[in-house]
């Protein structure tokens, strides 16, 4: 795990990021399936509220009695009236989490480059600047911003949603790519100068595919922080026409509930983002949660 | 990082005559300099503009009486420490500040616990071990309030499955688990530390993996095995690792909001309301801003404590 990401010294010599794998001279002996099985009973008592959650919305609607264990006789139903009820907020939340990444890599990007391998005074600050930032309430930032946003004319807006998501997108995003950028060689750069490339084309032709990956990983993460958004999504909208799908689920549990398969079909479909993107691309998720060590 | 030939060194410059000094911004290198700094500057807007803004607001607004009348009018009258005495003096600030210190140290305490138990678990090699290790970031990757619906279902007094169970086990009645003052905040907790636990494990699991293997080797031939050898070895090398994650879970713990409004809103009668949620509440449901900045004010206190020995405790990891 590299820890070098998470520091805010100026003059320290940073860690070079390693892999968790593959930095022992030997191996631990390998075990056998008796290990598989019992990780394998660990992980089930862990994921079974998402189980729960599946066999829940594939129930027959409208009953806020107890649950069958399986959904023996699986119903759409729930999904219908979700689909239905939260069809806008979908595709909002989508809109809302796709601007985040966008704005967050653009400006997250050159930021990262410019810490990894620019000279630049100030470079520690920025980055103790980025860690403090962490520890800032997300109820301090909803707070200010609402009464500036309702200046602004930004409440219920799908661009204000936009920019107060990838405040929580850029600083992991510029860590992450950071950590990656660090070990680029200089001379890749060096010999896009020599062909007459000024240092923004050098960063978009040369240093931008290089860091394809650690793109990937940092747009992954901002896409996910965004799309679960609830702080922002609650604060700052009041009406249903920009409503995200979190707010959505939240207003069915903020009453009392008569129909748990459609909040459960509600919250599958707010969940499989992060599953999809789990199963797609795992070598990025497990990039992104060491590397940048911050969430 | 800093490598030679490149930019002007950050230290030792002589102080520069005023001719000198001009210079510095012409000239094709000066130009160089002034790119480089062009990648960083809209970074540093957006983060003064959505972090350092919103800090000196609350600040300003923790002395105002900033209320919904504000908006229509667009007076904020200063009235001194009046918000702070507020919500000092009420009723559920002590326990708000009580029920904050209980869910943050029982959250993390579960967490690590848990976190680390797993995480040496996944050490042995065994068929499928990364495929375990993947999925178990679910439920931390899904967003906390679809967490917190499928819980509340889960705990539901009647019909939740967790009552089923116990029922069936011969639990005698049914606890109210969101519902009663005494286990709702134990309830929350609990949630909290099965969406905290994946984070713990996976970066305990990397601290873990960068202690070399030659250790034990040598530690099993002085008689080091099992529990002395995590005593003697594992524990003290992976002590950075570890308090970077406790005080990164605590800083997050602090600012917890989500899964507390999705389970139980703060109630019943505010058992679980923490400094977060009665900020939340102040602001947006009574809509007095002043107050509401006072309590995130007091809640960004306690953070920056941490932050000081989070910063401390990572400039020391960096230094072994």
């Amino acid at each position: 795990m590299s820890l070098s990401a998470t520091v805010p010294v100026p003059d320290a010599t940073p860690v070079p990021p390693r892999g968790a794998e593959g930095r022992q001279a030997r191996r631990r002996p390998r075990r056998g399936w008796g290990s598989t099985v019992a990780g394998v009973v660990v992980l089930g008592v862990l994921l079974f509220p998402l189980y729960w959650m599946v066999n829940v919305s594939l129930q027959s609607a409208g009953s806020a009695v107890g649950t069958a264990w399986f959904p023996l006789e699986p119903s759409l139903e729930g999904y219908a009236t979700a689909f239905a009820q939260q069809r806008d907020n979908l595709v909002t939340s989508l809109v809302v989490s796709l601007g985040s990444v966008v704005v967050s890599l653009a400006i997250a990007a050159p930021a990262a480059y410019a810490l990894a391998q620019f000279r630049i005074r100030g470079a520690g600050v920025v980055l103790f600047g980025i860690l403090i930032s962490q520890m800032v309430p997300g109820i301090i930032v909803a707070n200010a911003l609402y009464s500036a946003y309702n200046d602004l004319g930004l409440l219920n807006s799908v661009v204000g949603l936009v920019v107060a998501n990838a405040s929580a997108g850029i600083p992991f995003a510029i860590l992450v790519m950071r950590a990656f950028m660090q070990g680029l060689e200089p001379s890749l750069v060096e010999a896009a100068k020599v062909d007459g490339a000024g240092p923004v084309r050098a960063f978009v032709s040369v240093v931008l595919p290089v860091s394809r990956n650690a793109l990937i990983t940092a747009g992954l993460f901002t896409f996910l922080f965004a799309w679960g958004d609830f702080l922002f999504a609650l604060t700052l909208t009041t009406t249903p026409e920009v409503r995200p799908v979190t707010l959505g689920l939240y207003q069915y549990i903020g009453t009392y509930v008569s129909d748990w398969s459609t909040v459960m079909a509600t919250a599958v479909m707010a969940s499989l983002p992060a599953v999809v993107l789990l199963l797609v691309a795992q070598r990025y998720v497990a990039a992104g949660v060491t590397g940048g060590a911050v969430k | 990082m800093s490598r030679p030939g490149q930019g002007g060194g950050a230290h030792a410059a002589p102080p520069a005559p005023a001719a000198a000094r001009r210079s510095r911004w012409r000239g094709p290198r000066a130009r160089a300099r002034l790119v480089e700094l062009g990648f960083l500057v809209p970074a540093v807007v957006y983060m003064l503009l959505f972090f350092g803004y919103p800090v000196v607001q609350n600040l300003l607004m923790g002395f105002q009486e900033y209320t919904t009348r504000t908006f229509i009018t667009g007076e904020a009258p200063w009235v001194g420490l009046d918000n702070y005495r507020a919500v000092v003096s009420s009723a559920v600030f002590p326990q708000a500040v009580l029920n904050t210190v209980l869910f943050t140290v029982g959250s993390i305490a579960g967490q690590f616990v848990l976190g680390l138990a797993i995480a040496v678990f996944l050490r042995r090699r065994f068929p499928l071990n990364g495929v375990l290790r993947s999925l178990l970031l679910l439920p931390w990757l899904i967003p906390l309030i679809a967490a917190s619906a499928v819980w509340r279902w889960i705990l539901d007094q009647d019909n939740g499955v967790l009552n089923q169970v116990l029922g069936a086990l011969g639990v005698p009645g049914s606890p109210g688990w969101l519902t009663s003052t005494s286990l709702a905040l134990l309830a929350v907790i609990a949630v909290n530390v099965w969406i905290g636990i994946p984070f713990n494990t996976t970066i305990l699991y990397g601290g873990l993996q960068s202690i070399p293997e030659e250790l034990y080797e040598a530690g099993a031939l002085d008689g080091a095995t099992r529990w002395r050898a995590f005593r003697h070895i594992t524990w003290p090398l992976l002590r950075p690792v570890v308090t970077v994650v406790l005080v990164l879970g605590v800083v997050y713990t602090l600012k917890v909001l989500d899964v507390i409004l999705g389970l139980t809103q703060g109630g019943p009668a505010n058992s679980t309301q923490t400094l977060a949620t009665q900020s939340y509440n102040l602001s947006f449901q009574q809509f007095d801003f002043g107050q509401g900045a006072a309590v995130g004010n007091l809640l960004i206190v306690v953070s920056l404590v941490f932050a000081v020995v989070y910063l401390r405790a990572n400039r020391r990891a960096v230094d072994e």
